[in-house]
């Protein structure tokens, strides 16, 4: 590589290596004794993704290729960074009131986001195997830490130990279906592997396992069934801005190296791998709403509430082509939305002793609180998918992508689970609006907080009601990759 | 006048009143204003009606703009003479529900206002729509207000009522949704629904589409078997929300079928016909008895309203002019009479109560201003001639002999069901024995309570004698929906 290379892969790079500076000023910043240092360090790290996202954006055209092509900056790459930032920034204001509650106010706490999203911005990046894997783990495990936070609290400290074994079992399969991909097709470079998947006539049982291996490894990661069982007490035991951050950036990181093997690379050998992820999706889906039905936790209720989301959105995988691809973007940006917007309830409800995270916690809360309520209602009805909310646009969606493959008895079955899964979400609608209130609501609104749910139910609404623009971004997106990547290269 | 988008107006003038009622503090004066821009609202369409062209059956106010380009989906609205007319009903009955909830509705009364207003927004987009996909987040949107209305300011198992409402609907709804997805891609990728009425749409596609369809359909009518949620809906409800489910609500099930799987799945549509009509039949008979055997005011009338919309979707399925014309007629009718009576069950409960007919008897001797126009609605319940449900009973019959003998005898069985149990309801509630004291506190209708009741009495007449102008109406769109049907 000379020189001038070099230059240019940093100049392409450039976002990630703002938000990694970022955080060791945050890490140093938080040594600082000063009263305002929470503010200090969340301004400070506000600050840094949005450089980052101002310098994402100038990097916005044709797709660009660094370090040699193990590193590109398409439009798959630009939405979900664009979908990293907005969960960041979301986490960082969801996190100013709450840090203090829980007494987990520290300079690292806000270091390792900025660690994970770097990792989550590579990952979204990776053109090879290997640089997928090292944003894997750099995001791994800045959330191990975060999961484990609240170190004097038994659930959190038991969630990051669950968290760091089986994500370590899924890393390990992940990274041994690598070195098998690595063995039969002699690089890990991603259009490499695609080119010497199609010289294959008979995929053989060396490369069937190895599709297996980067499956599981990567649905371990995305919580779909089988592989699902760390989520509820990952979810419930973290601390709640990290549960958002995990459900929406961690999840859609998940999903991106997911449309990038699949969709780019490994579709190839298609067959091997499209009835594993239809039955999985199907499971993921039933799973998920079934048991949030008996959920009393709304953590937990939620946690099975991604589960199933992850399932529909694995629809999309199933789907393929442009329309699959950019309806997995749209959806995740969607439900980085109305998530978000939700676990921002949670964190309202979290004051002195009111955990807040039991179900009955709310009851009765729209009659002291309508304004707040009716922010609930509305990112429920949207988790629940239901019009004119943006979650009804991004299901839609979906089942467009879907039923133009021909898989309409697939769509007939995610439709009955959603219905199923709609009955958690407007139980809770129920206790808030329907049930006399059982005790006094003090909610924690910091200035921070209501920025971060006025975002959250913008987005919501918005997306719902002028799906077009936010459709084009995501459809450009998924387009620009193609052209850049199998079909460009390969004829 | 050209180029006033009169129909969005009229869709979205309900909503954009909200931040008028957010502005007010007193529970007199949000009253007051949602009365009003009900009643503006109601005007427009009034003036809707009386601008509409009735000579042909080309959809008139339309208007069109792109929504979602990728896809293909626009906002485009506007009204046959089949919508023109449910535009009316609901804008009517739509100010009739702030009346109805004047008094009954006493906590909370901002947000219960803005909830009716919201959903008549929806329910007018519902009858307008002209895309598919407008179509169904109208259709959809709608469950939010109506679970709330019920679950929030229903009765004592108005929880357990509201959510099987929810559950039920948004069950058949996503079926539904599946079936316009695939009807989208069978058809060159358009949600128009103009578009899709001419498409022709293979056989095979079409079954299972009508299929899908049916369900959405048949839960929102609602057909036997799936009719176990307007009871409990029914009667938890407050009383403006049994008008608007019984009023609006059914008929959107029926105007589904009218609007969808009669034109866009015309050999699908007679190839199940049989289906629909023996379900139909089922309904009327087995509503009938069901009803018969009620002690619960409320619910007496929600069985009726089964036993009636089997009459309504017994018409539509036979194919004929009469039988059409008379389910559509019907429709209109069935909005009108048991909105008022849902209007008078509420009514007597106010003063009462119970709404347990045994605890009632001898109205007529303290309430005789409310009895005399109970019992005047009772019998246009039952088609007593001079009534419009006579006129629209009697069209559809005469499409079910037309069809078949039997299903015209069944039908006729059903008829003299619905004189059974409304004259049993009149003479339990109105004659016999006063159930009350002397001292009882039960007064005539008020001055509020009339001007709700009147426009709905003036209809049944109208209709009853001189149903011309209605079917006037009708008769182009519905003679070229027959084309499309059987045309071809």
């Amino acid at each position: 590589m000379d020189q001038q290379a070099i230059i240019r892969s940093i100049i392409i790079s450039t976002p990630e290596i703002i938000v990694i500076f970022g955080a060791c000023v945050v890490l140093f910043a938080g040594l600082m004794r000063s009263k305002q240092l929470l503010n200090i360090l969340t301004g400070l790290s506000l600050i840094f993704v949005a450089l980052a996202a101002g310098a994402t954006s100038g990097l916005a055209g044709p797709p660009l290729l660094a370090y040699g092509g193990t590193f590109v900056v398409d439009g798959l790459a630009l939405f979900f960074k664009a979908i990293f930032f907005l969960a960041t920034a979301l986490t960082l204001l969801i996190s100013r009131r709450y840090v203090v509650e829980e007494n987990i106010a520290e300079g690292e706490y806000y270091a390792l986001i900025l660690f994970a999203l770097a990792g989550m911005m590579i990952m979204a990046s990776g053109r090879d195997l290997l640089v997928i894997y090292m944003g894997l783990e750099l995001q791994a495990l800045a959330f191990y830490v975060l999961v484990g936070y609240q170190r004097r609290d038994a659930k959190s400290t038991e969630a990051a130990l669950k968290y760091v074994i089986l994500g370590a079992v899924s890393s390990g399969i992940f990274l041994y279906g690598l070195s098998l991909v690595y063995g039969l097709a002699g690089t890990t470079d991603l259009m490499g592997i695609a080119a010497s998947l199609s010289a294959e006539e008979q995929p053989g049982p060396a490369l069937i396992l190895a599709i297996l291996f980067l499956i599981t490894g990567l649905l371990f990661k995305l919580g779909a069934v089988p592989f699902h069982m760390w989520v509820p007490d990952v979810y419930e035991g973290a601390p709640t801005p990290i549960t958002a951050y995990l459900s929406v950036a961690s999840k859609a990181a998940a999903f991106a190296i997911v449309l990038r093997i699949f969709l780019e690379s490994v579709i190839q050998v298609e067959n091997i791998w499209i009835d594993a992820v239809i039955i999985i999706a199907v499971l993921t889906m039933a799973v998920g709403s079934f048991v949030a039905l008996v959920q009393t936790n709304i953590k937990r209720m939620l946690a099975y509430s991604s589960i199933a989301h992850a399932g529909f959105a694995l629809l999309g995988v199933v789907a393929g082509g442009q329309d699959g691809v950019s309806s997995v973007m749209l959806y995740l940006l969607i439900y980085t939305f109305m998530n978000v917007g939700m676990f921002a309830v949670i964190i309202m409800m979290r004051n002195g002793a009111v955990r807040g995270d039991e179900i009955d916690d709310y009851t009765g809360l729209a009659t002291s609180h309508p304004v707040w309520a009716l922010l609930t209602l509305i990112f429920l009805f949207s988790l629940a998918g239901i019009p004119p909310t943006a979650g009804f646009f991004a299901k839609f969606y979906i089942l467009v992508a879907l039923i133009d493959q021909g898989y309409v008895a697939l769509a007939v079955i995610a439709v009955l689970m959603n219905a199923v899964a709609a009955y958690f979400y407007i139980r809770i609608v129920m206790v808030m609006y329907m049930k006399a209130p059982s005790r006094h609501f003090d909610l924690a609104l910091t200035p921070m907080l209501r920025v971060s749910l006025i975002v959250a139910v913008t987005g919501t609404v918005a997306i719902g009601i002028v799906p077009g623009w936010f459709l084009d971004q995501a459809q450009n997106a998924a387009f620009g990759t193609q052209q850049a990547s199998i079909i460009g290269l390969l004829r | 006048m050209a180029g006033f988008p009169l129909l969005s107006v009229i869709i979205f003038l309900p909503v954009a009143g909200i931040p008028l009622l957010l502005l007010l503090k007193d529970d007199e004066a949000v009253r007051w204003a949602a009365l009003a821009i009900l009643v503006i609202d109601f005007l427009l369409a009034t003036w809707l009606v009386l601008a509409f062209d009735p000579v042909t059956p080309v959809m008139q106010f339309q208007e069109r703009t792109v929504w979602v380009a990728a896809l293909g989906i626009s906002y485009a609205v506007g009204v046959d003479g089949i919508s023109v007319l449910f535009v009316f009903l609901t804008a009517l009955l739509g100010w009739i529900c702030v009346l109805a909830s004047w008094k009954a509705i006493d906590v909370n009364v901002k947000t219960f206002m803005i909830n009716l207003l919201v959903m008549q927004t929806f329910m007018l987009g519902v009858f307008c729509a002209l895309d598919l996909f407008l179509f169904y987040v109208f259709w959809e949107a709608m469950l939010i207000p109506m679970y709330v209305i019920i679950g929030v300011w229903g009765g004592d198992n108005r929880i357990y009522a509201a959510i099987k409402f929810f559950l039920y609907t948004l069950a058949g709804s996503l079926l539904f949704l599946v079936g316009i997805v695939v009807l989208y891609f069978v058809s060159g990728r358009t949600f128009d629904i103009l578009a899709l009425m001419e498409a022709e749409i293979p056989f095979s596609i079409q079954t299972w589409v009508f299929l899908a369809f049916l369900v959405a359909f048949a839960v929102k009518v609602p057909m036997v078997p799936v009719h176990t949620w307007l009871p409990d809906a029914h009667v938890q409800a407050p009383t403006a929300g049994s008008i608007i489910l019984a009023g609006v609500l059914l008929k959107m099930g029926a105007y589904g079928f009218l609007r969808f799987s009669l034109p866009m799945l015309p050999d699908a549509s007679q190839y199940f016909a049989p289906l629909v009509i023996a379900l139909s039949a089922i309904a009327i008979v087995y509503g009938g008895f069901l009803a018969l055997a009620q002690d619960d005011l409320k619910k007496l009338i929600a069985y009726s309203s089964v036993s009636h919309m089997g009459f309504v979707t017994l018409g539509l399925f036979t194919f004929n002019t009469n039988g059409l014309n008379g389910a559509v007629l019907q429709m209109f009718n069935h909005g009108i009479v048991t909105g008022a009576l849902f209007l008078f069950v509420g009514i007597i409960y106010e003063r009462t109560h119970t709404r347990q007919i045994a605890d009632y008897g001898g109205l007529m001797k303290i309430v005789p201003i409310y009895t005399l126009l109970l019992g005047f609605f009772s019998l246009a319940s039952m088609a007593v001639p001079g009534t419009n449900g006579f006129i629209g009973e009697l069209l559809v019959l005469s499409g079910a002999f037309a069809w078949g003998k039997a299903t015209g005898a069944v039908a006729i069985a059903g008829a003299m069901l619905s004189a059974a149990y409304m004259l049993r309801l009149i003479r339990r509630v109105s004659l016999g024995p006063t159930a009350f004291g002397n001292p009882e506190p039960l007064w005539d209708l008020d001055r509020r309570e009339m001007v709700a009741i009147l426009p709905l009495a003036i209809f049944v007449i109208w209709i009853g004698f001189y149903p011309m102008p209605f079917l006037n109406i009708l008769d182009p769109s519905l003679n070229h929906l027959l084309m499309q049907v059987v045309g071809r």
